[in-house]
């Protein structure tokens, strides 16, 4: 264990078990509100209605659950790839603090109804800028890190790790500038299609900057570390990285296709989008090829089948989403189940399951145990990937479905169905996703568990666990 | 090369995140705010319909109900007119949602009376029985008005003393009724968009009772909710003994009375369905 020491790893566990606390409530939260779509007496005004749960969730999840890890294996990675130690342990101590006051804020402001309500940038003026001060903090400390490392040359993961730096801190400034009226109430500076577009600039490069570049990040440090043989290719790997984060920025407003945003917006947006699979995909067939010779590890090594999962989810995200982006089928399913079915594809399947076999390779290294139970992380693994696939298979089924019924019709020109005729079908879907929920929530309990028996009880570490 | 020199990536890259973000993001505020695009008919929020927009935000409707119409046939039958850019200039934050788990609401004002919000908001279970809606009946407590002016004054939007003094003694419903029926009514897209009834208007179904179960199935979905279980009335008037030629009856149904809070029925149920409807109604006066 002798290569740990020297590295400030105090913080890393600090920010593991904060996000493995937030991503628990994301969990649960979501599955409140998805009984709250079949149940709606669950709803507990005024607090407690799905109106303002829905946000918690989100916000739990990306920014609790999310930036929660990443700050977490930024500072892991960082410190390994570049041989130093953090620049400054102590300003990481008071991040952490930061963070979870942030949350915690975030959470109550939320239930409270303080909300600016553009997606993924709900939060209050104070609350966001309290984001900022943290974001800043953090990037001091990971930039300074990096420029006086010991290693010269930049592994791929640190490239990942700057641009998302760089990028949330733009996207988040842009799209939170407004005008306070007192100190839990603003209005956005833009208006109409403007705020429109800008907001799903943002939007979809949340995606881009919080739900694609750290994970991926944190999949090339972890591959070849749960595999033994080196990433396929490096260079690749860069290719891949400057067109995808060129590519991103055009495409927020396919969100927005049909909509009274200029039409050339939004056939740049469908065209990027499309564009976007090539990257997108250079990072997929780069995991993959570095599995060459490596295949039977799939069956042996838990950690291999989470990330080899996770980045299989990140290919069919990746293809799903630019068919989303085409103006006819966008008619077809925007606004509808669908979405939130893509949605959790990328959240419960990528973004999740790589976390998750981060989490179990770090974890035993940091506290010098080994994992407490193989056998229950494969459980985990299962219950984790049939939840989400019940979930989404659901979801796509469900939006289908309702987007067929919205837009059949008579033969005299009129429409088939009312609006109240389409919902009604959804129950069964949203029993069904209500049941992938709690499978998935199963699955986190069991992670949960086997995390804190790892740390309180895991058998001292063998000389294989090493950084 | 860059492998090497963190600093300088971090410029490059800020650099190449830039270039569509200027594309895409910055140069489109020159054509969104194109003065072709103004509409002379389009107003400011007047304080209560402002006072309601907030509460519409503070309880996260958005998370629900989508607020545009897209120029396809499924959302403007169902709807109303599409969208355009300059109804929503006084919008800040735009409110176009990304869910539509509720129907939109870019055309809801007008579509109903007031009394209808009203009680639809408090428990809509009540009139929708498989609607998911939470109740809203908290919000049937005095407006908060202490903010108001200042809202009114960050947004450059005109107004009198008497109309902040109007807001006071409403309540939080009365804010978000009055911002229901604002929206999407600036321009008079209803009268444009109200059905011309054509060709002759002569009941198919005036000897054939075994449509009468099918128009009651219909009235009990669309209708009952404003005219009561038994036609007996409730927001709109009774309907047992309504004593009106089938034509005269088939025209209200088919294109509403929009003064009047009784919406227009022929783009969502079609012809056929509503002179089942017609059959239904007069069948209960038959009798
Ligand atoms: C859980 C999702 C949900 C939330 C949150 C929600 N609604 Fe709804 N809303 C619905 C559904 C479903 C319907 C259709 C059934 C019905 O009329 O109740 C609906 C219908 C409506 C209608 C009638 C639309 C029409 O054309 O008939 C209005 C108006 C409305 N909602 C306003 C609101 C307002 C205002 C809020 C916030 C205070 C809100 N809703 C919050 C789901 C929701
Ligand atoms: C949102 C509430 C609402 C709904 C839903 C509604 N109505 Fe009405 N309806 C009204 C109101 C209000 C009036 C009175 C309008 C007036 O006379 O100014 C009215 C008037 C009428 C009249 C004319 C009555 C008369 O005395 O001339 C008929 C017929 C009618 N409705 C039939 C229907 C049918 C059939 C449906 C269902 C397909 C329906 N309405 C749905 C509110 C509603
Ligand atoms: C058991 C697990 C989960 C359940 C049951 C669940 C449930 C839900 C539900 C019901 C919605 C609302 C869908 C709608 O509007 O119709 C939602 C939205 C969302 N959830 Fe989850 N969720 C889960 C896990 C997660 C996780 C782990 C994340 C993120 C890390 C996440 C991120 C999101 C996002 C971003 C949305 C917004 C989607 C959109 O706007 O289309 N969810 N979730
Ligand atoms: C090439 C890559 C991708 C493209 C082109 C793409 C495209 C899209 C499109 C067009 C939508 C809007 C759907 C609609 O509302 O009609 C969407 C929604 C969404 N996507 Fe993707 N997607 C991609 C990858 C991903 C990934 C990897 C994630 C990771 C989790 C993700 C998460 C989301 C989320 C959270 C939303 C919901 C936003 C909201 O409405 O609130 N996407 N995507």
């Amino acid at each position: 264990m002798s290569q740990q020491e020297g590295y400030a790893d105090d913080v890393v566990k600090g920010f593991i078990a904060s996000s493995i606390l937030w991503g628990a409530v994301a969990v649960l939260v979501g599955v409140l509100i998805s009984f709250q779509l079949v149940f709606p007496q669950l709803n507990l005004p005024p607090y407690l209605t799905y109106g303002r749960l829905r946000p918690i969730h989100t916000n739990a999840g990306i920014f609790g659950f999310g930036i929660g890890s990443f700050m977490a294996f930024f500072f892991y990675i960082v410190q390994r790839l570049t041989k130093t130690r953090l620049w400054s342990p102590g300003l990481a101590k008071f991040q952490l603090w930061l963070f979870n006051v942030v949350i915690v804020l975030a959470a109550v402001t939320l239930a409270m109804g303080f909300t600016r309500s553009k997606e993924y940038a709900e939060l209050e003026w104070p609350v966001a800028l309290l984001v900022v001060i943290l974001w800043v903090i953090f990037s001091a400390n990971v930039i300074m890190t990096i420029i006086k490392r010991k290693e010269e040359q930049m592994y791929i993961s640190l490239w990942y790790i700057m641009a998302t730096l760089v990028g949330v801190a733009v996207l988040y400034l842009v799209n939170n500038a407004g005008i306070p009226v007192s100190l839990f109430k603003s209005y956005s500076a833009y208006a109409g299609a403007n705020d429109a577009n800008v907001q799903w600039w943002y939007g979809h490069n949340a995606v881009a900057m919080v739900l694609t570049t750290p994970p991926l990040a944190i999949f090339y440090y972890y591959l070849p570390k749960a595999t033994g043989v080196p990433i396929y290719s490096h260079r690749m790997g860069i290719i891949a990285f400057w067109s995808l984060i060129f590519m991103y920025l055009w495409t927020g407003a396919h969100h927005l296709l049909w909509t009274p945003v200029p039409d050339w917006v939004q056939t740049l947006a469908m065209a990027f989008s499309v564009m976007l699979i090539a990257p997108s995909w250079g990072a997929v067939f780069n995991g993959y090829f570095s599995m060459n010779g490596q295949w039977h590890q799939m069956r042996e090594n838990y950690l291999v089948k989470f990330l080899v999962f996770g980045i299989t989810f990140y290919g069919l995200q990746t293809l799903q989403g630019p068919s989303q982006a085409v103006r006819t089928f966008s008619a077809f399913i925007h606004y509808t189940d669908w979405v939130p079915g893509h949605v959790h594809m990328g959240t419960m399947g990528w973004v999740s399951l790589t976390l998750f076999a981060a989490i179990y390779y770090t974890i035993p290294r940091l506290y010098g145990r080994e994992i407490y139970s193989i056998g229950l992380a494969n459980l985990h693994f299962w219950l984790a990937v049939i939840g989400q696939l019940i979930f989404s298979i659901s979801m796509w089924v469900a939006g289908v479905q309702q987007a067929t019924m919205l837009h059949a019709t008579n033969s005299d020109g009129s429409l088939h169905y009312s609006f109240m005729e389409t919902f009604i079908e959804l129950y069964p879907y949203w029993h069904i996703r209500a049941v992938g929920g709690v499978i998935y929530l199963i699955s986190v309990l069991v992670f949960v568990y086997n995390i804190v028996k790892t740390i309180t009880s895991g058998e001292p570490a063998q000389s294989a666990v090493k950084a | 090369m860059l492998e090497r020199k963190p600093v300088i990536f971090l410029l490059l890259a800020t650099v190449v995140i830039l270039i569509g973000t200027i594309v895409t993001m910055i140069a489109p505020f020159k054509w969104i705010n194109d003065p072709k695009l103004k509409i002379a008919e389009v107003k400011p929020y007047t304080p209560l319909q402002l006072e309601g927009r907030d509460i519409y935000i503070r309880e996260g409707c958005n998370n629900c109900h989508t607020q545009t119409v897209r120029p396809l046939l499924a959302d403007v039958d169902r709807y109303g007119d599409y969208s355009k850019a300059g109804e929503f200039v006084y919008d800040q934050p735009f409110l176009w949602g990304s869910r539509r788990t509720g129907p939109d609401l870019a055309r809801i004002g007008g579509k109903y009376p007031d009394s209808w919000h009203y009680k639809h908001m408090a428990d809509p279970q009540s009139m929708i029985p498989k609607s998911n809606m939470p109740k809203y009946a908290f919000l049937q407590k005095p407006l908060d008005t202490s903010l108001t002016e200042k809202k009114m004054k960050a947004l450059n939007f005109p107004y009198v003393q008497a109309d902040i003094a109007a807001v006071q003694g409403k309540s939080e419903l009365d804010a978000i009724v009055a911002y229901m029926q604002k929206l999407g009514n600036d321009i008079p897209w209803r009268k444009a968009a109200q059905a011309a009834v054509i060709g002759d208007l002569k009941n198919p179904y005036l000897e054939d009772k075994t449509v009468i179960p099918e128009g009651k199935v219909i009235y009990d979905k669309d209708c009952a909710q404003c005219h009561g279980k038994d036609l007996m009335g409730d927001i709109g008037p009774g309907l047992a003994d309504l004593d009106k030629p089938d034509a005269d009856v088939f025209k209200t149904i088919y294109t509403g009375i929009i003064a009047g809070g009784m919406p227009a029925f022929g783009d969502q149920l079609g012809k056929d369905r509503v002179w089942k409807v017609v059959t239904f109604i007069k069948s209960t006066q038959r009798k």
